[in-house]
């Protein structure tokens, strides 16, 4: 087992479920914990209500919240952004990498330069954007797409490195046009990459969305909560808190069932199925 | 032989610096003699940053965010491992809290800057406060994999020979689980850099962060772009640091894998 790389570590540990509770349920015991320490260390007096208010005002705030067409108005602004943030870094990231990782002198003639860029935190850029467009969308949408564009075309780089040069010669002796060498040798080798890739934006997209909204303050999500802070609206400021946390958890579902839904047929989600 | 070696490093060098030595080259020319606001000259940038951020604003503001930088960084990764390997170790007590460190980390770390400012107010200890909280996260949860995944043998031998706790959580558990480790170590030093910008943009009154916010609203335009240019070159360098430190701490493991590679 020490052979297997890290990912594919946990199928084989996994098998041993079953044993005494189910791992469903002790989950559903942590959430449980949580809510009632939540619940409870204000109510103690271990922490000051004002800071930390009980859950059961989180949730009456949250209710409110729900009812409020403000609220769904700043989530749509919020999902927007994100989605056309990564739809661009997936294009631009997905394109850039394809084109960099298959010419041999492009690749080396960029890689110092991207290793370069790819660092730069993305937070570096807010002024910029913020004199370019002001709170406008538009300046959140230059740090999401900046920010998720690197970890598509890194991921992608890698993909295209990994082509099979048997099969990338077949297909040159066999005179594949350039589009048909990249749609049925460098896509399929490059896909598991681009997922991952994908996986990772999809995340980062969303960080950097809300962290625009909030210090920006383009509409938004991130833009309610630092409005409620700066109200005193505490209970509220949790509130919207947590639904970036389920957001963020939706994210990440989503995002892996588009990976194994799109990479049904690569070998290692069909063993996983399999086991 | 000797010219061979020395036409191929030329080579080396022009691939490294070439494509970088034209852009900023085009950047140079391209703003030369701009007028645009926006936009000021490469040359004006480069000019005021040697008194902007070296006199003064070095020890004010670069060092101190660097410094909680460093401190948030680090307590992470020590309660980050800590409480990874205890979680780790026990199977019904990561099935417990594994959903609930799921969701904390799906959590955008700088939503909680508001939170922590109503508890640490706006001094150092927030800072350092926020850059824990948002980088903690992925060290954690790769910690849990990493103890997760280790062998069963190496674990069952180790057992068998009685091995100390303490030689076996230095020899087995954080060696076994360092390359992830370092992994989610990875993905917390570009956070905690975000964070450590964020917090600053945020409330303070020194810093990084709050200085090139200063410049923005300021209008100071070269000021700003150096500051932006700054922070780029943190960053950079403070990934390079951490590729240093992670092929001297996985050593063991590249070389193992190459081995591998290269044996199948």
């Amino acid at each position: 087992m020490t052979t297997a790389p890290p990912t594919t570590a946990p199928a084989a540990t996994d098998t041993r479920r079953g044993r005494g509770i189910p791992h469903g349920a002790l989950g559903a015991a942590g959430f449980a914990g949580l809510i009632l320490l939540l619940e409870l260390l204000p109510r103690a007096g271990v922490v000051d209500a004002r800071f930390l208010p009980p859950f059961t005002e989180m949730a009456v705030a949250l209710s409110d919240q729900l009812a409020s067409p403000a609220f769904w108005d700043a989530l749509v602004a919020t999902l927007r952004g994100w989605i056309i943030g990564l739809a661009i870094a997936m294009a631009a990231g997905v394109s850039a990498g394809i084109l960099i990782g298959s010419v041999p002198a492009l690749r080396a003639a960029t890689a110092s330069t991207i290793e370069f860029l790819r660092p730069i935190p993305s937070v570096a850029l807010i002024p910029l954007a913020v004199l370019l467009f002001g709170t406008d969308m538009r300046s959140t949408l230059l740090l999401v797409v900046y920010a998720s564009f690197w970890q598509v075309l890194v991921q992608v780089l890698y993909g295209v490195t990994d082509v099979d040069p048997i099969a990338r010669d077949t297909a040159r002796s066999y005179r594949f046009s350039l589009w048909r060498q990249v749609r049925t040798v460098l896509w399929p080798t490059a896909l598991p990459y681009v997922m991952t890739g994908f996986r990772l934006a999809a995340a980062v997209a969303l960080i950097l969305e809300i962290t625009g909204e909030l210090i920006i303050g383009s509409p938004g999500l991130g833009n309610a909560i630092a409005v409620a802070k700066s109200s005193g609206a505490v209970d509220t400021m949790y509130a919207l808190v947590i639904v970036t946390g389920v957001i963020g958890v939706g994210v990440n579902l989503a995002a892996r069932f588009t990976e194994r839904r799109a990479l049904r047929w690569h070998p290692s989600i069909r063993r996983e199925v399999a086991a | 032989m000797t010219t061979s070696m020395l036409w191929r490093a030329g080579r080396r060098l022009l691939l490294i610096a070439g494509l970088p030595a034209v852009l900023i080259t085009a950047w140079w020319l391209a703003t030369a003699n701009s007028t645009n606001f926006y936009w000021p000259p490469l040359r004006t940038i480069v000019e005021v940053f040697g008194p902007t951020w070296l006199e003064g604003k070095l020890t004010s503001d670069v060092l101190p965010s660097l410094a909680r930088l460093g401190v948030g960084y680090l307590a992470a990764l020590a309660l980050g491992i800590g409480i990874g390997v205890a979680i780790g170790s026990s199977t019904t007590l990561r099935a417990t809290v594994e959903p609930v460190l799921e969701f904390f980390r799906a959590i955008p770390p700088p939503v909680l800057v508001p939170i922590l400012i109503l508890f640490a107010g706006i001094g150092d200890g927030m800072k350092v406060l926020v850059i824990v909280s948002g980088a903690i996260w992925p060290i954690l949860l790769n910690t849990v994999e990493g103890v997760r995944s280790i062998d069963e043998v190496l674990r069952d031998t180790a057992a068998c020979y009685r091995f100390r706790t303490r030689t076996r959580l230095t020899t087995l558990i954080l060696r076994g689980a360092s390359p992830q480790i370092m992994t989610g170590a990875r993905q917390a030093l570009s956070i905690a850099i975000i964070l450590m910008v964020i917090s600053e943009m945020f409330a303070a009154s020194n810093g990084l962060g709050f200085t090139i916010i200063q410049f923005q609203r300021s209008f100071a335009l070269p000021q700003m772009w150096s500051g932006i240019i700054l922070l780029g070159l943190i960053g950079v360098a403070l990934s390079l640091l951490f590729r240093l430190v992670e092929t001297r701490v996985l050593a063991w493991y590249f070389g193992q894998r190459d081995t591998q590679q290269s044996g199948a």
